[in-house]
Order: C-alpha cells, then sequence, then structure tokens
C-alpha cells in the first residue's frame, strides 16, 4: 500500500515532465496531474508496476472547468472560449488496496486525450460517454462513437448543441421533427 | 350494454348491436404490447402481477406490436426512444389505443426544463387516449385509466373512427 505522495515520487522519477502535479488539497483522494498525450504509457506503468499494481479503473469523469472567457458569437449565443476540458481517473488496485486520481487537462478548442482503452477495458464505454457529452477527443480509441445522445444528433443540431455536458450547451429546437424544449 | 336484454326462450340466440357486440368483445381483450421505459414500468409489472392482476380485464402483455390492441408509455421518453416508440406504434394495427403513464410520458416530468435528452410528452409523437398521472403511478392508477380506455372503446362505433 502506497500514500499518494510515494506514487507521485514514482512517476515523476520515472516520467519528469510528464508528470505536472500533486494536488494534496482534496478531501478524498489527492489527484495527481498528467500530460494528455503521455495519459496512456503512465497508465500502463501504473498497472504493471508490480509496487503499484493499478489494476482497476474505477472511474473515468470528464469535465468541462468552463475557465475561458464567455464571448457572444454571432447569434448572440454566451459561448466559453479557451480554458481546458478535463478527464479524471479515479484508480484503485484490489491487490494492494490503494487508490489515486488522475487528472488531465486539453485544450477546449482541440480537446485530444490518449485513450487509455488498451490498459483498462472499462475506459472504452467511459470514453465514449466523456467524447458523447464533452466531446473529448480519444486517440487511438478503437470505437469512438456516440454511447447516449442518438447517433445522427449531429446532422440536426447545430455546433452549439453537439456535447451537452458543456457549460455553454444550448439545446436544439428541433431534433429529427420533435421539438425539443418544453 | 344490454347483451342479454332479448333473448328467446331457446336460450341459443342473442340479439344485438353489432357496435355493442364489437365494442365488448374490445375492449374485454386489450392486449398490450409488453414494453416498459423506467421507473413506471416496475409500476406496470407490479399492476400485472397477482396483487392487482390486470388480467382480471382482459388485458394481456403481448410482445409482438403486430398482434398488440394498446401500448402503456411507461416511463421517460428520451429522444432517440421517441423515433423507435413512434416505428413500433406504426407497426401495431389499427385499431390502436395509447395510453401515456406517468409525469415523464404526459409531459416530461421532472426532465421538463434541463432534460436535453427528454422527449416533453409523448403526445408529440403519437396520440395519446388516456393520461395516467403520477411520478410513478399506483397500480391502482393505472387500472383507473384501464378501465378509462375501456370506457372509452365501450362508446366507439363502427361507422365513426372515435368515440
Amino acid at each position: 500500500m502506497k500514500s499518494a505522495e510515494e506514487i507521485f515520487d514514482i512517476l515523476k522519477k520515472k516520467f519528469g515532465d510528464a508528470v505536472l502535479s500533486l494536488d494534496k488539497d482534496t478531501p478524498v483522494e489527492q489527484i495527481i496531474s498528467i500530460d494528455p498525450l503521455k495519459i496512456n504509457l503512465i497508465s500502463k506503468y501504473l498497472r504493471e508496476n508490480p509496487e503499484l499494481q493499478f489494476d482497476s479503473l474505477m472511474c473515468l469523469s470528464g469535465v468541462d472547468d468552463a475557465n475561458g472567457i464567455k464571448v457572444k458569437d454571432a447569434e448572440g449565443n454566451e459561448i466559453i472560449e479557451g480554458g481546458t476540458l478535463s478527464v479524471y481517473y479515479n484508480l484503485h488496485s484490489v491487490s494492494l488496496k490503494h487508490k489515486i486520481t488522475l487528472k488531465v487537462s486539453t485544450p477546449r478548442n482541440d480537446p485530444q486525450i490518449e485513450s487509455l482503452e488498451k490498459i483498462w477495458k472499462s475506459a472504452n464505454w467511459h470514453e465514449r460517454e466523456a467524447f458523447d457529452l464533452i466531446g473529448i477527443k480519444f486517440l487511438n480509441h478503437p470505437d469512438l462513437r456516440r454511447i447516449l445522445m442518438p447517433y445522427d444528433w449531429d446532422e440536426f443540431t447545430e455546433e452549439i448543441s453537439r456535447h451537452p455536458l458543456r457549460k455553454d450547451y444550448k439545446n436544439p429546437e428541433f431534433y429529427q421533427g420533435m421539438k425539443v424544449p418544453y | 350494454m344490454g347483451l342479454l336484454d332479448k333473448e328467446f326462450s331457446d336460450g341459443n340466440i342473442v340479439i344485438a348491436k353489432v357496435d355493442d357486440l364489437f365494442n365488448w368483445a374490445r375492449l374485454s381483450s386489450v392486449w398490450q404490447l409488453g414494453f416498459g421505459l423506467a421507473c413506471c414500468a416496475i409500476e406496470m409489472m407490479a399492476t400485472s402481477m397477482s396483487h392487482y392482476d390486470f388480467d382480471r380485464f382482459g388485458v394481456i402483455p403481448r410482445n409482438t406490436p403486430r398482434q398488440a390492441d394498446a401500448i402503456i408509455i411507461s416511463g421517460t421518453v428520451t429522444l432517440k426512444m421517441a423515433l423507435r416508440i413512434k416505428r413500433l406504434y406504426e407497426q401495431m394495427p389499427d385499431p390502436k389505443y395509447i395510453i401515456s403513464m406517468g409525469s415523464c410520458a404526459n409531459c416530461g416530468g421532472p426532465y421538463w426544463e434541463h432534460g436535453y435528452h427528454v422527449l416533453k410528452g409523448i403526445d408529440r409523437v403519437i396520440p395519446v387516449d388516456v393520461y395516467v398521472p403520477g411520478c410513478p403511478p399506483r397500480p391502482e392508477a393505472l387500472l383507473e385509466g384501464l378501465l378509462k380506455l375501456q370506457e372509452k372503446i365501450r362508446n366507439e362505433s363502427l361507422r365513426k373512427k372515435s368515440a
């Protein structure tokens, strides 16, 4: 069983700049921030290192940080420009009984994160969900389709109505001839 | 209704209006498409079990739209599901009836404002005969809805499509 500081030190020694920081000011598990394009290498190491053995990806959450600037677009909708989207990975080692949370942040205008599907299979649908609802592209994902919203959602909606859990999301008026708002 | 009002003395002949006979036959065997969506479906299943037993009124779940008379929209209808429900409804033979069960199917329910994925009332897609309010409605309420549907069928006529 290792503490978050020990795990952070192991990763920092191995991967250097790809491991950004350790956030200790959290109510539960401490959070290690990672470079979004190195997350697959670091995750593989976390899983396979005999000292760490993170064999379970418990949860994967996409988050809209909404830390950009609010501006009006051509149609008068308030949209967010700049800032980041984030993904949190909650890892657990069943054999060693320790936990850690990883965080990656990626620019809102071109959100790209390496997929972890090859490391933990549970990431497959979770990443599809983050892609569907937040709009994060997971590189090297084998099947990056929408999972909850209709597959043809894009054909009937504007750019601002693509990903419902973005903070500047606007509900479309119609989908397939059905009125959407109340 | 008076099916037995004018019984002949030998007991083998009954005189009735065709409307009355057909309506009586149809309302006594409303086969509903076995179809559940959300928590309302749990109440619908409870209504079909021995405690409430909608088979008493001739309502039987039928697992094909081709041989169903009614469909109970029991739960939250997402936009994705609405298209499938429309397809199922179109596959049912006439005459066909729809019971909208619970607040979600009636008007969107708790998802009315921020539910980006919820159709705000199934009547935006297919015509509803009976609305059953509740969140979810108790089995008694669904039975009341089924009886209301029977009442509607009882007053129909072959010449007019709907009562």
